[in-house]
């Protein structure tokens, strides 16, 4: 039940109800698409950047609890940073959802560190992480956490 | 009603989980009974020779045991012993009929005939085979109910149909399709006809000479036995017209540097070393099922669905899919707002199993508007004290989530 209460912390399941920048973006400067075939999460991914600064991120789509949350939460975070920003915190989240430790810097990406004992819902929540990753890039081909 | 205590205690995972483990997820796959633990084991432990060719008397003993399987599973479905063909399973079974009889047999312009409720196992072959043959694939549409509409079926049903592929048992509505009358239908028009039994042969009498199908496809874990093994029924003529499948040893009878004569059927479709431990656990599988009975089994779960159907929809926030009249012990559902990902999550903290997924058919799941849903599938092992776990656990689910 730890584990358990680890995965689903409040806070996730705050973003699942109510996620943050739940919408389309009419003037995206950049937009991608990702797929989980596993499971059947789709999501799109909506980038409004100007030199260098994200000024606007938001995202539509369906999936579970931990995939919702996850894209929530990274929107409220990348908003308003530089690329090089986004990327130290793509790079931070990666390592979180990989090893399960977190320090204090890395802020509300820490709940998603109880992900990491349940191998199954780590896709979940990497998918729009990887969408954002890829968006930022400019690689606009379907991204698919397999 | 069995009686569920006694047939748990031949359940080994019972013990090695918990007494109160609630699996409710047959329909992917069975759990094993200890007899059939044992008989995979003996073949390894005291008799593991090869088949067919072994001048000795462990060979002689697997020979023996591997044909007596092929027997049981003739017996099961009222088949002829040379009719029945050991493969990996239901896949493998229909993928032999696409690459051995529908390559040879098919034309372009020729319609294959399938519903929209297949598993990914009846579609992709024969997506792959009209690619290949030219043939068209059409499809009996269902409706709200889950059931398949067959009022159009002279539109469907015509001189162009050469191949009529169904499943017998939906594994996310559980309908129990019409197969007989389907089957009746190709033949009006000539067309040869495949029947997937996966979720049929486990849970109720089979019997191919009755329904006079051409080919039946099934699988041994879904009733009992080994992942590995499966069986594809055809009839015997049919299959004496088609080439081989896979070439090896064991499916031939001479054979030159330059050419070869095939064994005679079924052995013309079982190339190489069989999978003989897993083919003898079936036979074992059907040993256990005989001795409870397979009528008594459906009786049984019918029990059980009918509870669990009841219960479930008292559940405000509890959608079900399908509502035919004839069914399984199938019952596909969501929560409202909640994925079914999260909710299989939170049953399992309550040690209850049940499938989340689109269930290998994202057709349907297309067609009714979901990416996924949840699965409860029954069987022998399962009491209506499940459904009340289950329902308890979806309850305390809703209100974890919030929603």
């Amino acid at each position: 039940m730890d584990d358990l209460k680890d995965l689903y912390q409040q806070m996730i399941l705050d973003h699942n109800q109510n996620p943050q920048n739940f919408r389309e973006m009419e003037n995206a400067t950049s937009k991608a698409e990702g797929h989980n075939p596993l499971c059947g999460d789709e999501l799109t991914l909506f980038l409004h950047v100007e030199n260098e600064m994200i000024t606007d991120v938001s995202f539509l789509g369906s999936g579970c609890a931990i995939s919702k949350a996850s894209a929530s939460i990274m929107t409220t975070l990348i908003k308003d940073k530089t690329i090089s920003e986004a990327e130290t915190l793509f790079e931070q989240f990666h390592s979180i959802i990989t090893t399960g430790k977190s320090n204090g810097d890395m802020g509300k990406l820490a709940v998603l560190a109880g992900v990491y004992k349940f191998p199954s819902r780590v896709k979940c929540a990497v998918l729009s992480w990887h969408t954002m990753n890829n968006a930022l890039h400019g690689n606009t081909n379907l991204t698919t956490t397999e | 009603m069995l009686e569920v205590k006694n047939i748990r205690e031949d359940f080994p995972i019972f013990t090695e989980r918990a007494d109160n483990f609630v699996y409710l997820d047959s329909s992917a796959t069975t759990l094993k009974p200890q007899t059939v633990i044992d008989a995979v084991a003996d073949y390894y432990s005291k008799y593991s020779a090869n088949v067919h060719r072994s001048i000795y008397s462990i060979g002689e003993k697997a020979t023996a045991e591997y044909e007596g399987s092929r027997k049981k599973v003739a017996d099961l479905i009222n088949a002829d012993y040379h009719s029945v063909i050991f493969t990996r399973g239901t896949t493998e079974s229909i993928n032999l009929v696409a690459y051995a009889w529908a390559r040879k047999n098919l034309k372009p312009g020729d319609e294959i005939l399938l519903t929209e409720m297949e598993h990914h196992s009846n579609i992709i072959p024969w997506q792959i085979c009209s690619q290949e043959t030219g043939a068209v694939l059409k499809h009996i549409p269902f409706d709200e109910n889950g059931e398949l509409e067959l009022s159009q079926h002279e539109k469907l049903f015509t001189d162009k149909t050469k191949l009529v592929a169904i499943i017998h048992q939906s594994n996310v509505f559980g309908t129990i399709n019409p197969v007989k009358d389907i089957i009746e239908m190709a033949k009006g028009v000539g067309a040869v006809t495949l029947i997937d039994a996966a979720q049929s042969v486990p849970h109720q009498k089979v019997d191919v000479q009755d329904l006079d199908c051409d080919f039946l496809a099934f699988s041994g874990h879904k009733m009992l036995g080994p992942t590995g093994v499966g069986v594809l029924y055809g009839k015997p003529e049919i299959l004496e017209e088609m080439p081989p499948f896979m070439g090896g040893g064991e499916m031939i009878r001479t054979v030159s540097l330059n050419e070869s004569t095939w064994n005679e059927i079924p052995w013309k479709f079982e190339a190489g070393t069989p999978n003989i431990a897993q083919a003898i656990g079936l036979g074992s599988a059907i040993d256990y099922i005989n001795e409870i009975g397979l009528d008594k089994i459906h009786e049984h779960e019918q029990d059980i669905l009918t509870y669990a159907l009841e219960k479930m929809q008292k559940i405000p926030e509890v959608n079900i899919y399908g509502s035919a009249d004839e069914r399984g012990a199938v019952v596909s559902f969501n929560l409202d707002n909640i994925h079914p990902h999260d909710l299989s999550q939170l049953l399992d903290n309550d040690d209850i199993a049940i499938r989340a997924g689109h269930h290998c058919a994202q057709p349907i799941m297309k067609k009714l508007g979901v990416s996924a849903t949840g699965r409860a599938s029954f069987y022998l092992y399962n009491s209506k004290e499940d459904v009340d776990r289950l329902c308890e656990s979806l309850v305390k689910t809703v209100k974890f989530m919030g929603s």
